[in-house]
């Protein structure tokens, strides 16, 4: 069971998160330009990577915010997380 | 039984640990016993003697008690009868309490007489999986044998039984966060457990047994020169009186999990039987979070293995020390004991001062002289280079034979006759690697102490000290959780400095070492007679160990397998070490290079009531109900469960049949008004100026052009295409939409938006936020519904020029702000009031008030599939695109959005993928089957070409008979066919493929 | 082979049982085998056996990591059912529970095959149209399959808890009479003694750390014990195929995930089927032992560690207790962890690969074992042919590609 730091909230156990998988996975910009197999590879392939492995998580029942991570498939050791970019609140009336 | 003669008496100064002045009576097998305060069942009884208590598993042999603590294997006990009845509870953990109640299990009919003990008569043919080579079918066919055997071998088999009725405790789970958790209360962790507190750690101290002091509760260790337990009791006070330590007596630390979750059963009313105290939950589980934990979870004693070990009055020589020591009880007159290192002499010792003769058989050539010479002194008959080889006796201990004993642990000469009727076997220690091994911290072999030890736990955070790091002395497991607390409190942040205490122990000389002996018992053909067991428990014996080597069964996961080795309630803490290394021994590996199979959680067993917790009945899973929901269930509402939601599924009138109310509900919405309960739809606002880019993207069709005050029907589906949420999504303002999802998706839906916004599209400018429970919703539906609304104190314009079809309107009704849609999903003039949810009973009643009919989800089925609308999860399962379902006019060509490239892939693009189809059953009175699955040949032998199946299927009152929708593979080219709906038990429905809008197909009504 | 049998263990009774053989060798690899197996698994054991027994191929190795039989195969929760609601599906592994049906004669093993039932239970309105669907299918395809009333599931079930006043009650169930558990183990072991009785190398202990190619082809495999040539290589290996086709140089749709499973001690027998729900993750069935044998749910996250989270097996305790109310002071022995190698259609792959003379047999999710014999059967004829059998070309990598999904996310009690 994990004990996963948010980065917006701090350390709160795994239960109060929902996993995101894979991240990096950049959504192509022109789908319709892609071959099958191509859109095969980004809807259903992945890299399952044994060890090091950057993923993405949403504190679900907490900030609700999403982030990375990174943890070793293996250990389930963890480490870094980052943030998504995004627009400031205050840009909204 | 005659009186407990083996209790010894009170002048003898041990058994400090029971209280003589409060005598306990309880009854075991039917026959009534009396022990102290203090005992475990376990004690009790071998104040009696040490007899058959119980049968072995697969032998029935008869068994007594082995151990005094969480390794036993024999002594399984059931618990107390009726809904307290508690199977296969070691009566070693057993505290006594009055008027406790325990069987022997697994006997038949008594533990006296045990019938199955056949099965040990006919072991010649039954060794390790002798099941693997029989019953294989015969000449009887396929498994008929095994179909005939298989039941005896069950009901043979388990130990205790269920309780025949629920379960009448109460169980809790406590959370809980420290700087360090001390896992045993033991030297080591009582010494981590105090330096930590000094240190300023907030500390946790969990002990699986009655009181902390491990080993030294026997009674005969001395710190400082004063008694052991003296410093026991003063470290507790010290503990007690710290700020932020938590001592949990009878508390197992049963699993360790990642970042150092650990999780403990605290046994609190358990301990009183079925007269507990009614404000105490029978067991709590904690779950811990430390920051650092350390280990000090002690050792195992392992025997050695000899023929007939399995008699009672056969058990571990360090079990013998602390019956003595801590309850003053030893069930025997002579006393042998067999060992091979220091352990044994301490027992020696004890019993010698308790007046009582004692023989070691040491396997050790030269035992530490100063031991030998102790015990002589004492009064100990000491045998050097001897192993226990047999055991006299079948119910009891009659004597033994001991052999001079060779290396490789066969016997040289001729035994020589012991006069006993109690053998203590000592075969070393294992380490109780069990929370280390949780941790995927692999266990070494250390090759001079002959046992496994922990390996790289420091780098997880965990700290081992005492006897499980094979620590011997009483000095060092001291010192060495001394080191681990101070360690602990350093890595945990805790800088406050305390001094370190000046403890001396009794032994700081160390013990000498150890001569490995695993099995006293020749190898050689004709071998010994006699059974020589490994695994108690399992009645896994040397042979069987053997005889999986030479099956090549060598790997340690294969031994234990084919074996059953190690697999018992007790998990193989004694027998798993012994069983590995006579694997290794028969095939030319050292212990180490056998390996350990891996501990699992937990520790010990855990009832599965006390991880339920509180879970279970109401609380299993929240409730959620509509501000309506009273008013639903005072009126006839029958509900059905929708994700956690309870909806009216239909209201019955009077004496009125379910189908009758659809009927009515379904006629009241045709011809006058209904009014349903659609509170638990998904309502999610979006706000921002960016929302209708998301909509473009999240959405099949297009959202550029919606106006404000408009609301639009949407379709959502995943990257492959395929349909998973619904809905009408309206605009409120220039920058604020309200989406509506399906029930069951509602929170899916916003998680889905949250993803792609935050990850994938995090310029989009949109706040998402849920406001399903801050309004009720009412469904006005019906010719008549424009003039109920109408009727309603509201400043809003119902009429159809000023709030046509697909408006959406803000204003004020019943005085509170409501956002209203004019949205069908009955094909009648419909609108969808939205008010804050604490107004929503009242608009509820108003509108009832008003003379609208309350109707259901099942007759809002039947009004949605006369339209042929779809109902996401029933007319479509993941495997359904927008166009399958007839709704292409909902997909954008001129735009990109999740899912459509997918529509382009050979597959998805075919034209007769399975389509949504109207069918009209042939005989009016026929309602198809749900599910039913569709061919166009009945008489087809299984498997049949099955070319889809009813989605859904309903009586119409309006149509007058049966009609149903249905995903039929290239069904729009197959309008006017006939096809065929198979039935259950045989037999086919035909039905006519029709388009799937069945009324009002030109949508007059919804303008009504 | 010396043949098993109620003689020959009373023979070997007069003798100590000191002469019964090895039930397989364990012989060094030679340097080149027609095909080698990655994998020592029941699937990878099942493919030798039927390659040699069924296509006469028989210069065979199977190079196994670890202890054969030591993955999946032998972490499982032993139930076998044929309930698929797919033709494809439903034909894969109504193949395989026929198998099973005669393995214990055909393997000279008992594998201890119980058919005892299997029933799934419906909780709501839609979990019972889902049940009628499902059904009709099953028995559409000749499978049998039945519905049952709550009171015929109470009496079937005597332990269960058919009140309506449950939180999520029991409103009817399907059952599959022909479905049941079997011994994981013996499957393995009798696989695996009645290849190397036909020839297969079984070598265990040997770690495949690359794949070796030429043009476009699979030459052999690297291993921990040296390099194997092989003119063909078949990766069964369940929670490691995207390592293993990481080394030949494509990436699967499959993320690895822990799955849990545990039992309880042994009590004298109280369920004579196989339970499960989806509606609330409960599946339970009692094993010869005696103990409780209970599924967990998988952990969400991917992990190739053996190992899960605690809430997701006090999730399912609550579960458990609610359907059994009696079992609530029965304990908790045992909790162990698998990898499963999850597809997100929740079907299988059986396939030829990008690279020739490559194929690989995973994604089985948490449903592999009921499946071992005919996936073995069937990429046995797969790799024998270099092409699918009609029963697994359904199951092929393309599918991807090309969107011809088989859906069976409803198919087993746990969520994908």
């Amino acid at each position: 069971m994990l004990l996963i730091h948010c980065p917006y909230c701090g350390p709160r156990d795994e239960t109060e998160f929902s996993y995101g998988g894979e991240a990096d996975i950049a959504r192509p910009l022109e789908p319709e330009a892609l071959s099958d197999a191509e859109w095969a590879d980004y809807v259903f392939l992945r890299t399952n990577a044994k060890g090091r492995f950057k993923e993405q998580w949403v504190h679900t029942h907490g900030c609700g915010r999403w982030f990375t991570m990174v943890r070793d498939t293996v250990t389930h050791e963890h480490g870094e997380t980052g943030v998504f970019g995004g627009f400031e609140p205050d840009a909204v009336g | 039984m005659s009186g407990p003669q083996f209790r010894l008496p009170a002048h003898v100064p041990m058994g400090r640990r029971i209280d003589r002045e409060a005598p306990l009576a309880f009854t075991f097998n039917g026959e009534t016993f009396t022990g102290y305060a203090g005992d475990t069942l376990a004690s009790a009884l071998l104040a009696y003697g040490a007899f058959p208590l119980a049968r072995s598993f697969k032998y029935h042999r008869p068994r007594g008690i082995w151990s005094a603590g969480a390794e036993e294997p024999n002594a399984l006990v059931q618990l107390e009868a009726g809904g307290y009845s508690q199977p296969n509870l070691r009566a070693t953990q057993v505290e006594l309490y009055s008027g406790l109640t325990a069987a022997s299990v697994n006997a038949w009919p008594s533990v006296d007489f045990d019938m199955m003990r056949a099965n040990d008569w006919l072991s010649p043919i039954f060794p390790a999986g002798f099941y693997y080579k029989t019953f294989m079918g015969g000449g009887f066919g396929a498994g008929r044998w095994w179909k005939l055997f298989e039941p005896f071998i069950r009901r043979a088999a388990g130990f205790g039984k269920a309780p025949a009725v629920p379960d009448p405790d109460r169980y809790e789970r406590m959370n809980a966060h420290c700087d360090v958790l001390v896992v045993g209360g033991g030297p080591a962790g009582l010494s981590a457990a105090s330096i930590a507190a000094s240190r300023g750690c907030r500390v946790i101290l969990a002990d699986e047994q009655a009181e902390p002091g491990g080993d030294m509760l026997a009674g005969d260790r001395v710190v400082d020169g004063a008694p052991a337990l003296d410093w026991v009791a003063a470290t507790l006070d010290k503990l007690d009186a710290a700020g932020d330590v938590t001592v949990l007596r009878r508390t197992t630390v049963a699993g360790l999990y990642d970042d150092n979750f650990a999780t403990a059963a605290e046994s609190v009313g358990d301990r009183f039987g079925p007269g507990a105290p009614a404000h105490l939950p029978r067991l709590r589980l904690w779950r811990i979070r430390a920051r650092q934990i350390v280990l000090a979870a002690g050792a195992h004693e392992r025997p050695y293995a000899f023929p007939n070990n399995d008699t009672p009055g056969v058990m571990l020589g360090n079990a013998v020390r602390h019956y003595a020591g801590r309850y003053a009880v030893v069930p025997g007159r002579r006393v042998l004991l067999g060992t091979n290192n220091d352990s044994a002499y301490r027992t020696a010792r004890m019993l010698a001062d308790a007046g009582i003769p004692v023989t070691v058989a040491d396997a050790r050539e030269t035992p530490p002289a100063s031991l030998a010479m102790e015990a002589e002194h004492a009064g100990v008959t000491v045998e050097s280079g001897f192993a226990i080889s047999a055991v006299l006796g079948d119910r009891r201990v009659r004597g033994a034979k001991i052999s001079r004993i060779l290396p490789d642990g066969e016997t040289s000469g001729a035994p020589r006759l012991v006069e006993t009727d109690l053998v203590g076997v000592s075969g070393g220690w294992n380490p109780a690697l069990h929370l280390a091994s949780h941790r995927r911290a692999k266990p070494v072999w250390n090759e001079s102490q002959a046992c496994f030890v922990p390996d790289g736990l420091s780098a997880l955070g965990v700290r081992a000290a005492g006897a499980v790091t094979g620590a011997e002395s009483l000095a060092d497991c001291l010192e060495q959780g001394y080191a681990a607390g101070r360690d602990a409190a350093r890595a945990a942040g805790r800088t406050k400095r305390s001094r370190k205490p000046a403890l001396k122990a009794d032994d700081s000389a160390g013990p000498a070492p150890i001569q490995p002996l695993w099995a006293v018992t020749s190898r050689r053909p004709g071998g010994r007679k006699g059974k020589s067991f490994v695994d108690l428990q399992n009645d896994v014996t040397v042979k069987d160990v053997a005889l999986a080597a030479r099956e090549n069964y060598r790997s340690v996961e294969h031994l234990k397998r084919y074996t059953t080795l190690g697999m018992g309630t007790d998990q193989g803490k004694t027998a798993n070490v012994t069983g590995l290394a006579l694997m290794g021994m028969e095939t030319g590996r050292t212990p180490g290079a056998v390996g350990t199979t891996t501990f699992r959680p937990p520790y010990t067993p855990i009832p599965f009531g006390a991880l339920a917790g509180r879970d279970r009945g109401a609380l299993f899973d929240p409730v959620r109900e509509t501000p309506m929901f009273d008013w639903h269930a005072a009126n006839g509402a029958v509900f059905e469960d929708v994700g956690q939601w309870k909806r009216p599924f239909a209201y019955r009138r009077g004496g009125e049949s379910l189908e009758a109310a659809i009927d009515r509900e379904v006629r009241a919405v045709r011809d006058g008004v209904g009014v349903m309960d659609a509170s638990t739809l998904g309502k999610i606002d979006l706000k921002g100026p960016d929302v209708a880019t998301l909509l473009n993207r999240i959405y099949t069709n297009d959202w550029s052009k919606l106006r404000v005050g408009r609301a639009r029907y949407g379709l959502m589906c995943h990257e492959d295409g395929m349909i998973f949420d619904d809905g009408v999504t309206a605009r409120l303002g220039d920058e604020h939409y309200v989406m509506t999802t399906t029930t069951g998706n509602a929170a899916t839906v916003q998680a889905w938006l949250e993803m792609w916004l935050q990850t994938e599209w995090p310029e989009l400018r949109v706040f998402a936020t849920s406001v399903t429970e801050a309004y009720a919703t009412a469904t006005v539906a019906g010719p008549e519904a424009r003039a109920l609304v109408s009727r309603l104190d509201s400043d809003i314009d119902w009429s159809d020029e000023a709030f046509p079809h697909m408006a959406a309107v803000t204003g004020s009704v019943m005085g509170v702000p409501a956002r209203v849609f004019r949205v069908s999903f009955s094909g009648e003039a419909s609108w969808e009031i939205n008010v804050p949810a604490h107004r929503g009973l009242a608009l509820w009643q108003a509108l009832i008030d008003g003379g609208a009919t309350p109707y259901g989800t099942e007759a809002m089925h039947v009004l949605r599939a006369e339209k042929g609308f779809i109902i996401v999860g029933q007319e479509t399962d993941g495997t359904v695109t927008p166009f399958d379902v007839g709704m292409g006019w909902a997909v954008s060509k001129r735009k990109d959005f999740i899912g459509k490239r997918s529509y382009n892939r050979p597959d998805t693009a075919r034209p007769d993928r399975k389509h949504l189809v109207g069918l009209l059953p042939l005989d009016r009175k026929v309602v198809l089957p749900e599910g039913g699955q569709i061919v166009t040949d009945p008489a087809q032998e299984p498997p049949v070409t099955m070319l889809g199946h009813v989605t859904s299927s309903y009586r119409s009152p309006s149509l007058n008979g049966g009609f149903a929708l249905a995903l039929l593979k290239n069904g729009r080219n197959r309008m006017g066919d006939t096809v065929h709906i198979l039935k259950l038990d045989g037999g086919a429905d035909p039905a006519r493929v029709v388009e799937p809008v069945f009324y009002d197909k030109d949508g007059g009504r919804l303008h009504g | 082979m010396q043949r098993y049998s109620i003689i020959s263990l009373a023979r070997n009774a007069l003798t100590g049982h000191r002469n019964w053989p090895q039930a397989w060798r364990s012989p060094a690899p030679k340097l080149e085998y027609d095909v080698v197996i990655v994998g020592g698994g029941g699937h990878g054991l099942a493919t030798a056996y039927y390659l040699a027994a069924e296509h006469g191929i028989s210069n065979v190795a199977v190079l196994e990591k670890g202890w054969i039989g030591g993955g999946n195969t032998g972490r499982n929760t032993t139930i076998i059912r044929s309930n698929y609601l797919w033709d494809e599906s439903a034909a894969i592994y109504e193949k395989s529970l026929q198998l099973y049906e005669g393995l214990s004669r055909e393997l000279n093993f008992n594998i201890m095959l119980s058919q005892r039932g299997v029933l799934n239970l419906a909780h709501n309105e839609h979990d019972l149209k889902e049940m009628s669907r499902r059904v009709r299918a099953i028995r559409g395809n000749g499978v049998d399959s039945e519905i049952l009333s709550p009171a015929e599931i109470k009496k079937l079930v005597p332990a269960i808890n058919i009140s309506r006043e449950l939180r999520y009650p029991i409103l009817g169930a399907s059952l599959q009479r022909r479905g049941g558990v079997a011994r994981h183990d013996a499957v393995a072991w009798g696989f695996a003694r009645g290849a190397d009785d036909r020839g297969v190398d079984i070598i265990q202990n040997c770690e495949v750390t690359g794949i070796d190619r030429q043009g476009g082809r699979v030459t052999g495999v690297q291993t921990s014990l040296g390099p194997i040539a092989a003119g063909k290589v078949g990766v069964v290996v369940a929670g490691h195929a995207s390592v293993l086709a990481d080394m030949a140089g494509f990436r699967l749709p499959i993320d690895s995930h822990p799955l849990q499973a545990m039992v309880s001690e042994p009590i004298k027998p109280v369920l004579d089927c196989v339970v499960m729900s989806n509606a609330v993750h409960v599946y339970v069935s009692q094993s010869d032992k005696g103990e409780l044998v209970i599924g967990a749910g998988i952990d969400s996250f991917n992990s190739y560690a053996q190992r899960g989270s605690w809430h997701v097996i006090e999730g399912q305790m609550g579960a458990l207790v609610e359907l059994f109310p009696i079992f609530s002071r029965l304990r908790l022995m045992r909790s162990w962890g698998g990898i499963v190698d999850t597809c997100p259609d929740a079907s299988p792959i059986l396939s030829k690969t990008p690279v020739d003379g490559l194929y690989f047999n995973c994604g089985w999710g948490t449903g592999g074992f009921k499946a071992t014999p005919g996936s073995g059967w069937a990429f046995a004829h797969t790799i024998a042919r270099d092409e699918p059998h009609p029963i697994n070309a359904p199951f092929s990598l393309d599918r991807f590609t090309t969107g011809a999904l088989i859906d069976e996310h409803g198919a087993a009690a746990v969520a994908h």
